[in-house]
């Protein structure tokens, strides 16, 4: 452990209220902590910048799913495993199943927060591409107030978020998509578990008469940033089933996405398999079932 | 700001508290504070799952644990699997299966074990390995883990 | 009474303490008073130490530091060449990115570990030599006239003349990368000095492979004898090779942080810090070049090995020896060169890793008969086939097979066993079809020299014993450590067996160089063959003792036995038998010109595997994974089948995922985040045979098994994957998915 101990404190608020006041009164000073899984790694290896942390796990207000006909509303603090509990995230969002699933592994899912993820913004993290797809909403609050934000212009670049130092994300809300739908994820690691993505891919498609009505493709690890592969879903809505321009949207998608080369993966190897899983997607979908 | 909290926790079924700072690893409470050294370091990364506990009934890694977070919680580790020297079923079975070679991974893996026949006494072999794939062993190939993993399981094979 | 403990899967000796969480590891003693220590070192690969300083930060008085200066003894770690210091002295060269320069202790951790961050070093920096080409080359100039460590040259008859004739000549080269052990526990190493009536008296306890290597350390740093040196190995949470040069290293600086703090020191590294300062599997490139008659038949092999040794020498003249004496695989072949040389570059020094070089050679010539198969259009099972070593057959260093290895046996029963034709005619049809999953079957044959090359053991002539105890049990004294492999049961199993009494009887002294001889390193796959024959004997020399001072009669049972011993000890005080390696009658070795015996035997075996590449994202999934190997006698099958299964998969792990990024010469990806092993979800179960053939030299006739099962995976798995995409550039390893896509585009525009 490389961290010095003296150096950090810790504190943990009861409830929301008093967490935001705390947050208003010394605005960038705290760092919140929710599953700590990202953050207790750069504190072993003596290289977390925050040296107050905010405790966030006892603020009852950030936990609990709230489940409507027409949305389903997560608070921050869920875990991967309490999100693989849920009936409804089954029924509706099975690309959101598969990104907890492929997170870590079991203890890693335990612990670690959706909040945690969205906020802790790697560009490789595994549920920003499905929530992405599915049309996500954020709620961040402060003692200023509350507002929903787009998930899709939530990140604005590399760690770079639509987020005040004051603010925390209390909720994620997700539109339960209507009709008939098709949903795709595929993760890309180096191994089978406990694996950093080098390339992610989420979609959702709705249907109708056999034509692509509507297409969301989230990506991960192939730009600063989680983000829609618009280039690519334009290429594919309002197109038939059996006439999908494959090869046109693997072309798109290279427009979407500026890869690099890091420790894990080439650019290059990010941006063929990124056309690749576009591609098998594609494939699937344009032999989805819609009777 | 206090430079250290009373932590109290119940460790193995007993009632222990302990004066640390608030960011100490669990890890480093059970192994120092309490000398409870079972509990390994493998990584300090979450990686590895040397370090694995149960945590209010969830595996955890106790490396990524702060002391705070773990206030008045419920912890089992690896001492805390047999019955005074009787060995827990999955203790016995990796004894005889050969299932801890070098050791070091062996009581993260057993907590994981254990913890993955509570949840599925009778798992298949996507659940054996979604449960145990957070624990590294470098010597076992996870074969023979596997095989006691299957000796324990409610119809002692894997589906 | 007849009982009979070889062969039988008795349970591991320290297994209860193991699940019980009571297993002592080194990190887990209590030791009141003690101060942790932290090494500073160079962060820059290759330059001269100008200075240091301390920045301000900590309180420095309360923290013992020790420099070279500090050194009472050499400022070398003993070993095959003095040429690695144990701190860089002010005014010294720096040699590799890694290398300690300074130590600090504080009684908190945290305290040292701040100071660590505190220290500045002033440095000239020079441009460093960075890979084996490089060094070849001779780009600069590191070490001797051409940066070469060590040279080997064998020769049997002349290949020149054979390739000009030959029907085909086939040429490849093959590249392996670093490995890291990653043994679960980092090193840890407490170190106290007293000082006693004759002077210094230095301990050093920790996690350790070779307690007298580190012995012989701590002679040469402190100066002193060694009655004032004792190295006790703790539990070992596993090492694989890692943790036979490096503790050396980390116990002088243990030592020397006591010696001048004068309280106990540990050193425990973390993970970060393990992976990028200790030692790795040397990198390597082999260039084969191969010459057939038209029927297939290998007439010539020119092999060139290189090895990546690091900045300094180690155990690379060791590492480098037993990959030329594999390198030219299982085969028969009349006319053979090989050249290997070692090459100094400035990364941390590599070192010994679970089959020291002849994973390197075995992958290059595995893979290469496979190259060739297919090149005269032959199949690639037929080749082997052909060609194996056959009984009377001699090998590159001119050693006779005396008995047949069987290895075509052991290829039908891994076919067998992994189904490879009925796989091979399913996979064919299978691939035609518009599925991006692709698969292969492909099979490596190899062997693995037991114990120490060529006159090794005869030079070291080891020792070990047994002991009498009073209370009627008898212990194992020898400096054999266990680090998971099982040593402590197999060699209570020998004991007990050799002397008729169950194996609860026999348990194994704490390996305290103090009370146990040296048994020699615990490498090479040497421990049950040749400790436990050094152990048949003395534990023969302990009945015999019995027997004949009267205090036992033959036959005798356990009872009776315990009571002699009792006896015994009323009389004699103490009952110690100890018993020392006898070279084997007939075999001769000389190291000059590498020619005759270059180990007393081999284990031999063939590997199978079947895999399934996903052509969208070139990811490689090991479906089955068949092992059939002759060991000799399988002195316990279980731990025997793990030691199997381990070696196979650091095997896999090897040829697929692990992967020692290297920039400015130090490791970019030490942490277990971005260095690749394989986890419960990446593996098959592994199959495990074994054929028990006679070994006339181990006890009871086994042979070593813990090195092999680390030679054939990766070969096997290059080879199955062949298999599954057709010609393919497949000479590395790992053959990770970004290589897999590189290949597959160079194929395609070519
Ligand atoms: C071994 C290991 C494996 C992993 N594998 C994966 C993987 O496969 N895929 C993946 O995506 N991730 C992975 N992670 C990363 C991590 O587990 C996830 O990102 C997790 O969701 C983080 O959640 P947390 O609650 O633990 O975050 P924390 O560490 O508590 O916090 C992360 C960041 O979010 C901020 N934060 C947390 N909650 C809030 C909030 N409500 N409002 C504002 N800010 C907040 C924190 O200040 C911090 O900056 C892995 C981590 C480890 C250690
Ligand atoms: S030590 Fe906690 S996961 Fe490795
Ligand atoms: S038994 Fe050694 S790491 Fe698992």
């Amino acid at each position: 452990m490389r961290a010095f101990l003296p150096d950090y404190a810790i504190q943990a608020p009861g409830t929301l209220d008093e967490a935001l006041r705390m947050l208003a009164a010394e605005p960038g000073a705290w760092t919140p902590i929710a599953g700590g899984t990202d953050l207790m790694v750069l504190f072993n290896a003596g290289r977390l910048p925050g040296r107050r942390l905010l405790d966030l796990s006892r603020i009852y207000e950030l936990r609990g799913i709230e489940d409507d006909p027409s949305r389903l509303s997560l608070g921050s603090l869920i875990t991967y495993t309490e999100l693989l509990e849920q009936r409804a995230v089954h029924q509706f969002f099975p690309n959101l199943v598969k990104s907890a699933r492929a997170t870590g592994a079991l203890a890693i899912q335990n612990r670690g927060t959706l909040g945690g993820n969205i906020v802790n913004a790697s560009p490789a993290a595994d549920t920003p591409p499905s929530l992405l797809a599915y049309g996500a909403e954020v709620q961040l609050v402060s003692a200023r107030g509350s507002r929903w934000v787009a998930y899709d212009a939530f990140h604005q670049g590399y760690k770079k978020m639509d987020l005040a130092p004051d603010e925390l994300v209390a909720r994620i809300r997700l539109p339960k998509p209507q009709g008939l739908g098709f949903h795709f994820y595929r993760k890309v690691g180096t191994r089978q578990a406990q694996a950093i993505s080098k390339v992610c891919l989420a979609a959702y498609a709705r249907i109708q008469d056999r034509v692509v009505t509507e297409l969301r493709v989230g990506l991960g690890s192939v730009a600063p940033v989680p983000l829609r592969a618009r280039r690519a879903e334009a290429a594919v809505v309002g197109r038939a089933l059996d006439a999908l321009p494959i090869e046109e949207a693997r072309r798109a998608v290279l427009e979407d996405i500026s890869p690099i080369d890091d420790i894990r993966a080439s650019a290059h190897y990010r941006q063929v398999v990124t056309g690749n899983v576009l591609a098998q997607m594609l494939k699937e979908l344009g032999a989805a079932r819609t009777a | 700001m206090p430079e250290t909290i009373t932590l109290t926790l119940q460790v193995n079924g007993a009632r222990r508290t302990v004066d640390t700072h608030p960011m100490a690893r669990l890890l480093d409470v059970l192994r120092d504070g309490l000398r409870l050294t079972g509990t390994k370091e493998g990584c300090g990364e979450g990686e590895c799952g040397a370090c694995s506990v149960l945590l209010n009934g969830r595996v955890v890694n106790s490396c990524l644990v702060p002391a705070l977070q773990a206030q008045d919680g419920v912890v089992v580790t690896v001492e805390g699997l047999a019955e005074g020297e009787a060995l827990s079923p999955i203790q016995d079975a990796f004894l005889v299966h050969n299932a801890a070679q070098c050791g070091f991974c062996t009581p993260g893996m057993l907590i994981a074990a254990d913890d993955l026949l509570r949840r599925c006494p009778n798992p298949d072999k996507e659940q054996v390995q979604a449960g145990l794939a957070g624990n590294l062993c470098r010597c076992t190939g996870y074969s023979k883990i596997v095989d006691a993993v299957r000796s324990v399981a409610r119809q002692g094979e894997v589906r | 009474m007849e009982v009979h403990v070889i062969g039988a899967s008795t349970i591991r000796k320290e297994g209860r303490g193991k699940v019980m969480g009571s297993a002592a590891y080194a990190d887990d003693v209590d030791l009141p008073g003690c101060l942790l220590g932290m090494t500073v070192r160079s962060r820059c690969a290759r330059g001269v130490l100008k200075g240091i300083t301390f920045l301000e930060g900590v309180p420095w008085d309360e923290i013992t530091v020790v420099t070279a200066a500090d050194i009472p003894g050499k400022n070398f770690v003993a070993g095959h060449v003095d040429d690695q210091p144990f701190l860089v002295p002010v005014g010294g060269a720096i040699a590799h990115a890694e290398q300690p320069v300074l130590l600090l202790a504080h009684a908190d951790r945290a305290v040292a570990e701040k100071a660590r961050r505190l220290v500045r070093l002033d440095v000239e920096e020079l441009p460093p030599l960075l890979d084996i080409e490089e060094a070849l080359a001779c780009v600069r100039v590191i070490h001797g006239e051409r940066n070469v460590l060590k040279e080997i040259r064998i020769a049997k008859g002349d290949p020149e003349p054979v390739f000009a004739a030959a029907a085909h000549v086939v040429e490849g080269v093959y590249r392996t990368g670093a490995q890291e052990q990653l043994y679960l526990e980092p090193n840890v190493m407490i170190g106290t000095v007293e000082h006693g009536p004759a002077g210094l008296e230095v301990t050093v306890s920790g996690s350790l492979q070779c307690p007298y290597y580190v012995h012989d350390a701590m002679k040469q740093l402190f100066g002193i004898p060694g009655e004032r040196v004792r190295v006790v190995a703790l539990e070992m949470g596993g090492a694989f090779g890692g943790k036979e040069d490096y503790p050396s290293v980390i116990a002088g600086h243990a030592a020397l942080l006591a010696l001048k703090s004068g309280r106990p020191v540990k050193i425990a590294y973390d993970r970060e810090e393990d992976m990028a300062a200790t030692t790795k599997r040397h990198p390597s490139r082999t260039r084969i070049r191969s010459a057939f008659d038209a029927q297939g038949r290998l007439l010539a092999l020119d092999i060139d090995f290189a090895l990546d040794g690091g900045a300094f020498t180690t155990l690379s003249p060791v590492v480098l020896s037993r990959g030329a004496l594999h390198a030219a695989g299982v085969y028969r072949c009349p006319d053979v060169r090989i050249l290997a040389r070692a090459v100094a570059t400035n990364t941390p020094p590599c070192g010994a890793f679970r089959g020291f070089g002849a994973p390197q050679s075995l992958f290059a010539i595995e893979r290469h008969m496979d190259v060739c198969a297919r090149r005269m259009g032959m199949d690639p099972v037929e080749l082997r086939r052909l060609n194996v070593l056959r009984q009377g057959d001699t090998m590159a260093t001119g050693q006779v097979m005396r008995e047949d290895p069987g290895l075509e046996g052991l290829m039908d029963r891994a076919m067998a066993a992994i189904d490879y034709r009925a796989l091979q005619k399913a996979y064919a049809v299978r691939n035609a079809w518009d599925d991006p999953v692709k698969r292969g079957v492909g099979l490596s044959v190899f062997m693995h020299g037991c114990g120490f090359t060529g006159s090794g053991e005869a030079t070291m002539a080891s020792v070990a014993g047994v002991e009498g105890r009073p209370d009627g049990t008898v212990a194992v004294l020898a400096a054999s450590t266990e680090m998971g492999q099982g040593k402590n049961t197999v060699f209570c199993q020998i004991v007990a067996e050799t002397l008729g009494l169950p194996v609860d009887m026999v348990d194994m002294a704490e390996v305290d160089t103090k009370y146990v001889p040296n048994s020699g390193p615990t490498v090479a796959s040497r421990s049950t063959m040749v400790v436990g024959r050094i152990l048949e004997d003395a534990a023969r020399g302990l009945r015999l003792a019995l027997v004949q001072g009267g205090f036992l009669a033959e036959p005798y049972d356990p009872e009776a036995f315990r009571e002699a011993m009792r006896a015994a000890h009323l009389k004699l005080g103490s009952l110690k038998t100890y018993g020392q390696y006898r070279a084997n009658p007939g075999f001769a070795w000389d190291d000059k010109t590498y020619r005759g015996d270059a180990y007393p035997n081999f284990s031999w075996a063939c590997y199978a595997a079947a895999v399934a590449v996903d052509l969208v994202t070139f990811e490689v999934k090991v479906e089955d994974f068949a092992t059939v190997q002759e060991v000799g006698r399988v002195v316990n099958p279980t731990l025997a089948a793990g030691q199997i299964q381990g070696g196979v998969a650091q095997g896999i792990g090897w040829g697929l995922w692990e992967e020692v990024t290297f920039r400015e010469g130090r490791m970019a990806n030490n942490q277990l985040t971005n260095y690749i092993i394989p986890t419960a979800a990446d593996l098959p179960h592994i199959r495990v045979e074994f054929l028990e053939g006679g070994s006339p030299f181990g006890p009871g006739g086994a042979k070593g098994i813990g090195e092999l099962p680390m030679d054939g995976p990766a070969p096997a798995l290059l080879n199955a994957l062949r298999d599954a995409l057709g010609d393919l550039r497949l000479d590395e390893v790992p053959m990770t998915p970004e290589r897999i896509l590189n290949r597959l585009e160079e194929a395609r525009h070519a």
